[in-house]
């Protein structure tokens, strides 16, 4: 099968700091280099895009010979922290500035999303905003005229359309704008974040749609998201972009793993207290704790936490000398710190004090992630010596993290993530009791 | 689907590189630019479109008691009110092309930043909404000037150069939106541009026979005014209409050689400018 887009050795450049006299200069300079028939100075110089270090050069490279291809019908994501050159590329694929260097060539016509609403002018009626959104878009108006009904009953505000959009909510707003823009018809559509708004009833909505436009119509998107849920439930590829290199390429539970993983190498999620190594122990003579660390698969978890990998507990530290009296709990808290659910490491499993032997130890602990909802929780691992005092202090060991579900289907609320403004499952745990139900007999 | 369809993005196209084909598939957004432009501006106004007869009335009146009868300033002998509502309502086109156009990149970043389009299709989609204005305000003048032709025994003498009004028209929109289209190009990165236009426009005004008669300008200063591309066009709405004026087929010409002139810069400068400039407005 042939690409539908081939992105080439593309790279875009910025210049950093302001525009002012130093930019005038530099525009003479290369006028000058131009008309003698050289290449453009400012080519040669630029830093890899790296935003928490000092730069020496007043050029950045946004983009660093990004090449990859995409299939038809595939739905890619395209993921990264802030500045990894997400954007850029969006920006570069559709239209909106052009490459510094390189080709992007596309079988097809692109529309992007990089916003809804796109020129939706306040004082105009829905109507005359739709026509005016759809044609911005590339639509003719009787293109439009021929998905006005559909558009306007996908985003539910047909009693308003006859009114300026300025006195819509605007959630109503962007439900007609994201309504407008799903119906394009393009062979390849470029999406940014534009999911991330609406209730939950739109989310599933617009998600659905997504799904519906490349699965069923065979077309191609290109979507960027910060939010892995999202982009484990609709993309089947993942590019991961590192200060504008393309660092991973492939799958995407693979992708986002190596996502999760490199804000923790960099440091971005330190303040977050994943896995914190313990220095002072109160009894030394009996127990050390070295390390606890909430794992996500076989890796150190985000403040992110996902169903995708199996996520869990993990204590390290060594028995000095058996104590029966020893007890290791974790304790799980919602974010206004009420305490949910307490879990023992004796009362909760088959290990007994008698298993305790001198040496070193890892205790681990899986996180039933079924039971979890999408929502923030914090897990507290603590230890105590009973008649004794605390082994591991109460308030020392913290996990705050926020909980991703990525396959929850209910028939009442939807997959929404805490904390989008959105209904999602009340309460703070998917817990099952055991149904019955019995019908009297006359 | 189609299968042929290819696009290319590349760094740097040729200047000449424009596609009237592809401006000619969004004429649909062409249409409703307009539409957008014509019916916004005066949405929650009470007096809506009337606003577009308001000004130039008062703008006449203000001429008539400054320059008419504090100046005393010669009108070649016509009424006050249809010799400045003459040079106003083409001014005014002229002047509110030029002004709107050069705000193009500033003005529409928000969407230029989301969405490709052909962005020639902002600036052109000016042109024709201020023809609108252009033609209510030209009605206004027509009802004045009907006034003084059937009503009152001036010496108004219309003309079959009357024929030449869309010449006129044809060419003031071209030259306005050249030159807009090569100042909003310089506008993109240094926005110096952007304050010397607002007074640039208005002191171009008086170097234009638009409160005066070019006759009455003697001497040095007459080979300004000729200079003035914009000075032909008025003389000759002025003559059609009034019959009174210095009428040049020459001065005509000159106009609409400057006019393909600013035309052509402005189309290459705005081409230029138009494919990287959100890395730097």
């Amino acid at each position: 099968m042939n690409p539908i887009v081939e992105i080439e050795k593309v790279s875009k450049q910025y210049r950093l700091g302001d525009v002012g006299t130093g930019t005038l200069s530099h525009d003479l300079n290369r006028w000058w280099h131009t008309i003698r028939g050289k290449e453009d100075p400012y080519l040669e110089v630029g830093d890899v895009n790296d935003r928490s270090v000092q730069g020496n050069s007043e050029y950045v490279w946004a983009l660093k010979d990004i090449s990859f291809n995409v299939n038809p019908g595939e739905i890619v994501g395209v993921i990264g922290k802030n500045g990894a050159g997400k954007s850029t590329l969006l920006k570069l694929l559709s239209r909106v500035t052009a490459p510094t260097t390189g080709t992007i060539t596309a079988y097809g016509r692109i529309a992007s999303l990089l916003e809804v609403g796109t020129g939706f002018h306040p004082e105009l009626t829905g109507k005359e905003n739709v026509y005016l959104n759809g044609a911005i878009m590339g639509m003719t108006k009787s293109e439009i005229t021929d998905k006005f009904d559909e558009i306007v009953e996908f985003a539910g505000c047909a009693r308003y359309i006859d009114t300026p959009v300025k006195r819509y909510s605007s959630g109503m707003y962007v439900r007609l704008a994201f309504a407008v823009a799903a119906h394009l018809e393009p062979e390849i559509l470029v999406v940014d974040e534009v999911l991330a708004v609406g209730d939950a009833e739109f989310q599933k909505k617009a998600i659905g749609k997504m799904k519906e436009v490349s699965q069923d119509q065979g077309r191609t998107v290109l979507f960027v998201s910060h939010n892995m849920g999202t982009i484990k439930q609709i993309c089947n590829r993942c590019v991961v972009l590192e200060k504008g290199q393309v660092k991973f390429d492939g799958d995407v539970v693979e992708a986002i793993n190596l996502y999760n993983r490199k804000d923790i190498a960099e440091g971005e999620a330190n303040k977050m207290s994943i896995s914190i190594p313990l220095e002072k122990n109160n009894y030394p003579d009996e127990v050390i704790f070295k390390q606890c660390t909430l794992m996500e698969g076989n890796h150190v978890a985000s403040d992110e936490v996902s169903d995708i990998n199996e996520v869990s507990v993990v204590i390290k530290g060594e028995i000095i000398k058996p104590n029966r009296n020893l007890i290791v709990f974790v304790s799980l808290f919602d974010e206004y710190n009420n305490l949910i659910s307490v879990n023992d490491v004796f009362e909760n499993s088959n290990i007994t004090p008698e298993d305790l032997v001198p040496g070193e130890f890892t205790l681990t602990a899986k996180l039933p992630v079924d039971e979890f909802l999408p929502r923030n929780y914090r897990i507290n691992i603590s230890s105590v010596i009973h008649y004794q005092g605390w082994a591991l202090k109460e308030d020392e060991i913290n996990f705050d993290f926020r909980f991703i579900k990525t396959n929850f289907s209910h028939p009442v609320y939807s997959e929404s993530n805490f904390p989008m403004t959105g209904k999602s499952k009340p309460g703070y745990l998917n817990t099952s009791f055991n149904w019955e139900l019995v019908y009297e007999k006359n | 689907m189609s299968n042929n369809y290819k696009l290319v993005i590349k760094p740097k196209t040729s200047l000449f590189d424009f596609s009237i084909k592809e401006v000619w598939s969004y004429r649909d957004l062409l249409l409703l630019f307009v539409r957008r432009d014509f019916i916004a501006v005066y949405k929650q106004t009470i007096l809506g479109p009337l606003w577009f007869f308001i000004q130039p009335i008062l703008t006449t009146l203000m001429f008539m008691v400054v320059f008419g009868g504090i100046g005393k300033m010669s009108t070649d002998g016509m009424p006050q009110a249809a010799f400045y509502l003459a040079g106003i309502v083409s001014w005014n086109y002229f002047a509110d092309v030029l002004k709107a156009t050069s705000e193009t990149f500033v003005q529409n970043a928000n969407i230029f930043g989301k969405v490709y389009f052909p962005r020639i299709i902002s600036p052109l989609s000016i042109v024709i909404s201020k023809l609108i204005t252009f033609g209510v305000q030209l009605f206004l003048f027509l009802l004045v000037f009907s006034y003084y032709l059937f009503f009152t025994d001036s010496s108004i003498q219309p003309n079959w150069y009357l024929l030449l009004l869309p010449v006129l028209i044809f060419l003031t929109g071209g030259m306005s939106f050249g030159l807009g289209l090569l100042i909003t190009a310089l506008t993109t990165k240094y926005r110096d541009f952007r304050f010397l236009i607002a007074f640039a426009i208005q002191l171009a005004m008086y170097a234009t026979p638009v409160i005066y008669p070019s006759s009455m300008i003697e001497g040095k200063m007459k080979i300004f005014i000729t200079a003035n591309p914009m000075s032909a066009i008025i003389e000759t709405f002025r003559y059609a209409f009034l019959g009174v004026g210095n009428f040049s087929w020459g001065g005509l010409l000159y106009s609409f050689i400057v006019m393909i002139l600013f035309i052509i810069i402005g189309v290459l400068s705005f081409n230029k400018v138009e494919k990287s400039f959100m890395d730097t407005v």
